[in-house]
């Protein structure tokens, strides 16, 4: 077991490896002048030189990798005007147009993110698992069909429209929510969730249905297996087979769905945050891209990769803890 | 509750069964009209082909039918209790508790999120009230009554960590675990090594001497009942064809279905099928191995282990017009062999002669012209034949490799392969999904004819048929043989099948071959210790000589 | 399940399916796959008339009309329903007075083009890699294997930002598009195409095709290919879809087509501004986009549904299916997840 994590945890850390050098190549190398870049248009050659070797830009290709990585494992200093500004690991970098650390910006706005995606989590697994798991078990009452329609449904939704028609309906026509604003939790929870709901429902909407679709194929597919079979072929009551035999193998499927929509939706949650305006992680990827600064749009494209890599991580590792025939090594 | 209605007429008793399951819009007929009763202490024997129905009237007998849409008409009684219209409690004492299956497919009968001996302490629990505990006991007393060694803590093993016949042995414990008057055996040995379903029809054997038990055996195999049950009763589409006496039913069957039923089957103890031996006295050697060998690398998830061993130093030869026959159980590197020696696979030891040349080390240009001469019959009529190209297709294919380009000539020429093999000619459009296991195997031997090869593998050709298209393809591999002068690899698990073919057998164990030699003379004087021990596994369609056997294998079992 | 064994003589049962027309025949006779392919039809043509649609109207998508605007009300269309009148079909954009049916008749060409671009690029790359890989040496195979799991892992939809921004803007956008959405997406093909050949490989007919004499390259043309058409032509269909929502989203966020052409997703972005003042400006192209992907993702539930192998094996042994014990309901049902992009595309759903 404890072999099985750390060959995960190696194959991880390989992949986010991989990952930083992709996008310091696309990044850095692509563009042309990443010290133009940082200092604008207007810049004299002078100062574009100047501020080339403050950013360490004036290095080999590979040497200024190796510092980013360096930056990412031991921190590391960057000369700012008059003295040193010490970069603490994980270090990401300096921002070029606010001189902030990249890591403070995105430590920043991580939990605007973080509730956004935890709260739809926990609205569409409510609303997608229960409904799966009533219409397994209660046949017929919610059909396949209506779940597919759902699903098919949801599917062609992007959230920005979703988003968009809810408050044109619950902000602006009927009046019963207020516009999402985003507070923190530990300011005010009541204000937090009024602010949040819109947010979570819209992501919640679109993938209830197929986690409602998934749940209830799963678990017929579970009772109809060969053991489930045995053991009501010896009088355990239909009951006991669904929650001792069944829903174990049932819900597999769907906690390993929810970690990896949980991991993509810290990167994919900009369309939410940029609808409804929250400062996370997307809101902040928009901002950086259009004033092109570099080491904010890198440390964002990491940071969401390693979310990616780790939801992709733990769903691998509840497949393999949950199916037992499966030995770890 | 009402008290149990000791002695009140038999154990079982099945009127008029009928069982309709929906299919699409419609209904089909799975059981039809099928009835029986069934003594305490009695066993019968439902013997059947695929789709006779006999799994679907054992399943009635727990009434297992509902929930599932089926319509069942009749009256089904299990030791009184009415299993078509039992409720409740009633329901759940005749499962497990009245009556309990042994089901087919030991590795996915079983949860395998959970220890064995949890599952049948479970089990317990639902149909008697005692303690966790006591339940625990009771699961580890009854898996140590099945044979299982160290019960206490083999107990707690999940049904992953056993071998297939000690999961059978567990689902059979289940069974035990609340002294049901009647077991039901769907199958149960079927995946079985021979000599493993020997071991576990003994069990059952002995557990019904021991309990008393009334027992329902059902299978598609007649050695297996042979020896196992009182009564048979024979089934095919849903009927019952015949029914009685074991020594009867087999001995002197009434009914046609049932005799070409046993003529079907292929005996271990029956001389050499007429005129096998007849080319076999010695043509060239075609193909000689010398000291063969394959290892595979094993590579667990990331780190690698020992290399396993499938074939270990096998030598044997091949002559021209003759069939070599080689038995072993699974695992014993057959299927290896056999595919090294057409060269699917590279020998990593040892040397392969074709006709004198080296082929052991060819690469696969050099060996491209020397395919057509060494050809393959595969086991699975399902993944043999590609499923998006037309059997004439398929069988055209080596003709065409060839660089023939008349059309004409290739459609004559497949049209006259799949009359030889039994087909119809005008068949060349039609789709392999279209046609049956049987029909699919006789393409495949088609195809395999069409390079006009010298030497044949075919790799348990049969294993995966019915018995009596098994027998009518054993047939049409013979008349091949004879009339074509090929040489036949024969390669199986079925020591009958194997003699019914062969000239020569080898018997292999672990990627050995322990014995080799004529086939009369291996069958009827074996030397090795194994090759006897698998001899005396087989079944056999005479029950007092499959009783006699039995002794003798308890006897040396105790010795 | 053995097939139930007719007498070798015997001729064998009417065929189910066979063959691509079959697989026509039984998609058409489905009422929603008949709507569905109407509606790409109906849009297929609106795009390539968009043009003439609007000439008709007269207008086109680039003139401003603020004489239409209410410059007091901060830009908000004079009339009701965002301006809708005998000249204005639909009405006016906010802000601009631009035209909102000729708009949204362009926007349907940038929408289509840039999604079945996006997803020939992807199937193609996908489909020679995983072939590669499949076929190849051990070491061709684990290079393109890792460079899969790489671009699967990466977080599509910021990536196809970031290069949205720093790809200077005198490219042309809905290429650009184009090829950001469908290099980053071909992953799951990629892999499926591997898996696939390298368990069709195994099969016994190969070896078949390799004991007849067959080389390397005949064994994957003649062997190979034709099982792997369905299974790429499925995952295309769900690709499909989901890049006309990759594209609108970037259009939506403002690093995709810049005005003054027009896109749904573009038009779209202007609607936090607008949502309260004018909801219909706001509602068109979100219908719009909702009808088309929706349009796409029937028909692409509905070719899975008849391509997927796992339903094809059912209906080949359907009749020996419950002829010997019992069988369990819900075996029928669909596959519960089915391939899955992992794309920006996809990820732009949420």
């Amino acid at each position: 077991m404890t072999r099985f994590l750390l060959r995960k945890a190696v194959g991880m850390l390989g992949v986010l490896l991989v990952l930083s050098l992709v996008v310091y190549a696309v990044f850095y190398i692509a563009p042309g002048d990443p010290a133009q870049l940082a200092c604008g248009e207007k810049c004299s050659p002078a100062q574009v030189a100047q501020v080339r070797e403050r950013l360490g830009l004036d290095a080999p290709v590979y040497l200024q990798y190796a510092h980013f990585l360096q930056g990412l494992v031991a921190g590391r200093d960057f000369s700012a005007g008059t003295g040193l500004l010490h970069c603490q690991a994980p270090c990401l970098g300096i921002s070029y147009r606010s001189g902030e650390q990249v890591t403070d910006m995105i430590a920043a706005r991580l939990p605007v993110t973080a509730s956004l995606a935890l709260g739809a989590m926990v609205v569409w697994l409510i609303l997608g698992v229960g409904t799966g798991l009533l219409s397994a078990l209660r046949r017929g009452r919610l059909s396949e069909r209506l779940l597919t329609a759902l699903t098919l449904a949801g599917n062609s939704v992007p959230v920005f429209v979703i988003g968009l028609v809810l408050l044109i309906v619950f902000c602006a026509q009927l009046q019963w929510l207020p516009f999402p604003t985003y507070v923190p939790l530990t300011e005010d929870p009541q204000q937090w969730f009024w602010g949040l709901l819109l947010p979570w429902i819209s992501l919640a909407l679109i993938e209830s249905a197929k986690y409602a679709r998934l749940t209830r194929s799963s678990m017929l597919e579970t009772l109809a297996d060969d053991h489930i079979r045995t053991f009501r072929a010896y009088g355990v009551s239909e009951r006991h087979l669904v929650t001792r035999h069944a829903l174990r193998g049932a819900l597999t499927p769907v906690i390993a769905l929810t970690a990896m929509d949980l991991g993509a939706l810290f990167g994919s949650a900009v369309l939410t945050e940029s609808l409804f305006g929250l400062p996370g992680l997307g809101k902040l990827l928009v901002s950086s891209v259009s004033l092109i600064d570099l080491p904010t749009v890198v440390g964002l494209t990491l940071v969401t990769g390693f979310f990616v890599v780790l939801a992709n991580v733990i769903a691998d590792v509840l497949y393999a803890v949950s199916d037992r025939r499966v030995v770890l090594t | 509750m009402s008290a149990e209605p000791l002695n009140a007429g038999p154990l079982v008793e099945v009127r008029d069964l009928v069982v309709d399951f929906p299919v699409g819009d419609g209904h089909v007929r799975a059981v039809d009209g099928v009835g029986f009763t069934l003594e305490a202490g009695q066993a019968l024997g439902i013997v059947g082909e695929s789709g006779s129905g006999k799994s679907t009237v054992a399943y009635g007998l727990l009434g297992l039918h509902r929930g599932t849409g089926a319509r069942i008409g009749g009256s089904v009684r299990v030791a009184g209790v009415d299993a078509v219209t039992a409720e409740g409690d009633e329901l759940r004492r005749l499962r497990g508790g009245l009556a309990a299956m042994v089901f087919q497919d030991p590795l996915s009968a079983l949860d395998p999120y959970y220890a064995v001996g949890d599952q049948i302490a479970e089990v317990v629990r639902v149909h008697r009230d005692v303690s966790r505990k006591e339940a625990r006991a009771r699961a580890v007393e009854v898996l140590d009554r099945v044979g299982i060694a160290d019960a206490a803590r083999r107990s707690r093993s999940r049904p992953h960590e056993f071998s297939g016949g000690m999961r059978q042995r567990v689902l059979i414990a289940m069974a035990l675990a609340c002294e049901p008057r009647l077991l039901v055996a769907d199958e149960p040995t079927t995946a079985l090594d021979v000599t493993v379903q020997a071991q576990i029809l003994d069990l059952l054997h002995e557990l019904r001497a021991e309990t008393g038990a009334g027992l329902v055996l059902v299978t598609h195999d007649l050695g297996v009942v042979a020896g196992s049950v009182d009564r048979v009763l024979v089934m095919k589409d849903g009927r019952a064809v015949e029914h009685g006496p074991v020594t009867e039913v087999l001995g002197t069957p009434r009914e046609p279905y049932t005799r070409a039923l046993l003529s079907a089957v292929p005996r271990v103890d029956a001389p050499e099928a007429p005129g096998a031996t007849a080319v076999s006295a010695g043509g060239d050697v075609l193909l000689e191995a010398t000291d063969l060998r394959r290892e595979f690398a094993t590579r667990g998830l990331a780190r690698r282990t020992a290399p396993v061993t499938a074939v270990d130093g096998v030598s044997l030869t091949v002559r021209a017009g003759e069939t070599l026959g080689i038995v072993g159980e699974s695992g014993s590197g057959k299927t290896t062999l056999g595919r090294m020696l057409v060269r699917l696979l590279e020998p990593t030891g040892g040397r392969l002669h074709y006709r004198g040349r080296d082929i052991g080390a060819l690469g696969e240009k050099e060996l491209r012209p020397l395919r057509r001469e060494l050809q393959m019959v595969f086991q699975d009529p399902v993944s043999s034949l590609n499923p998006r190209r037309t059997i004439g297709e398929s069988v055209a294919d080596p003709l065409r490799i060839a660089g023939e380009t008349d059309e004409r000539r290739i459609r004559t020429r497949v049209g006259d392969l799949l009359e030889r093999v039994g087909l119809d000619a005008d068949w060349y459009h039609r789709y392999p999904h279209e046609f049956s296991g049987g029909q699919r195997q006789r393409v495949g031997i088609a195809r395999a004819l069409a390079p006009e090869p010298r030497l044949i593998v075919c790799d348990e050709p049969v294993s995966a048929l019915d018995v009596t298209t098994q027998a009518q393809v054993v047939e049409l591999l013979g008349e091949l043989q004879r009339d074509l002068g090929l040489a036949l690899v024969f390669i199986a698990h079925d020591l009958a099948v194997v003699r019914q073919v062969s000239d020569r057998v080898a018997v292999m164990r672990a990627g050995r071959i322990v014995e080799q030699g004529d086939a009369d003379t291996v069958y009827d004087s074996p030397q090795h210790a194994y090759t006897k021990g698998l001899l005396a596994a087989v079944p056999v369609l005479d029950p007092a000589e499959a009783t006699a056997r039995r002794h003798a294998r308890l006897a040396s079992a105790t010795a | 399940m053995a097939p139930q064994e007719p007498r070798a003589g015997e001729a064998p049962a009417a065929s189910p399916a066979a063959g691509g027309r079959q697989v026509w025949r039984r998609l058409l006779a489905r009422r929603t796959v008949l709507a569905a392919g109407l509606v790409i039809v109906l849009l297929a043509l609106i795009a390539a008339a968009a043009p003439l649609l609007s000439a008709i109207e007269g207008q086109d998508p680039t003139s401003f009309h603020n004489d239409l605007l209410d410059s007091a009300a901060g830009g908000v269309p004079t009339g009701s329903f965002g301006g809708v009148s005998a000249e204005h079909w639909l009405g006016v954009e906010p802000g601009t007075g631009r035209d909102v049916f000729a708009r949204l008749v362009h926007g349907a060409r940038i929408s289509l083009l840039v999604a079945v671009g996006a997803t020939l690029v992807q199937v193609t790359i996908g489909v020679l890699l995983g072939l590669a890989a499949g076929l190849g040496s051990r070491l061709l195979d684990q290079l393109i294997g890792n460079t899969t799991e790489v671009m699967l892992a990466l977080p599509s939809l910021v990536f196809a930002i970031s290069l949205m921004a720093i790809v200077p803007s005198d490219f042309p956008r809905p290429l650009l598009l184009t090829l950001v959405i469908g290099l980053l997406g071909w992953g799951g093909t990629s892999r499926l195409v591997r898996a696939q050949t390298l368990s069709l490989k195994q099969l016994d007919y190969v070896a078949a095709a390799r004991l007849a004499g067959a080389g390397r390259w005949r064994i994957a043309r003649r062997e190979l290919l034709p099982s792997l058409a369905a299974p790429v032509i499925t995952y295309a269909a769900v690709l499909l879809p989901s890049n006309v929502i990759g594209e609108a989203g970037l259009s939506f966020l403002g690093v995709g087509v810049k005005p003054p052409t027009s896109s749904w997703g573009q038009m779209l972005s202007g609607a936090t501004t607008w949502f309260r003042a004018d909801p219909m400006y706001v509602l068109l192209p979100s219908a719009l986009l909702f009808a088309t992907v929706l349009a796409f993702t029937v028909l692409g539930d509905a070719v899975r549904t008849e391509l997927d192998p796992r339903a094809a094996s059912r209906l080949r042994v359907g009749t020996a299916r419950g002829a010997d014990g019992p069988t369990a309901d819900g075996s029928g049902g669909p596959t519960p997840t089915g391939p899955g992009p992992s794309n920006a595309a996809e990820e732009a759903t949420a």
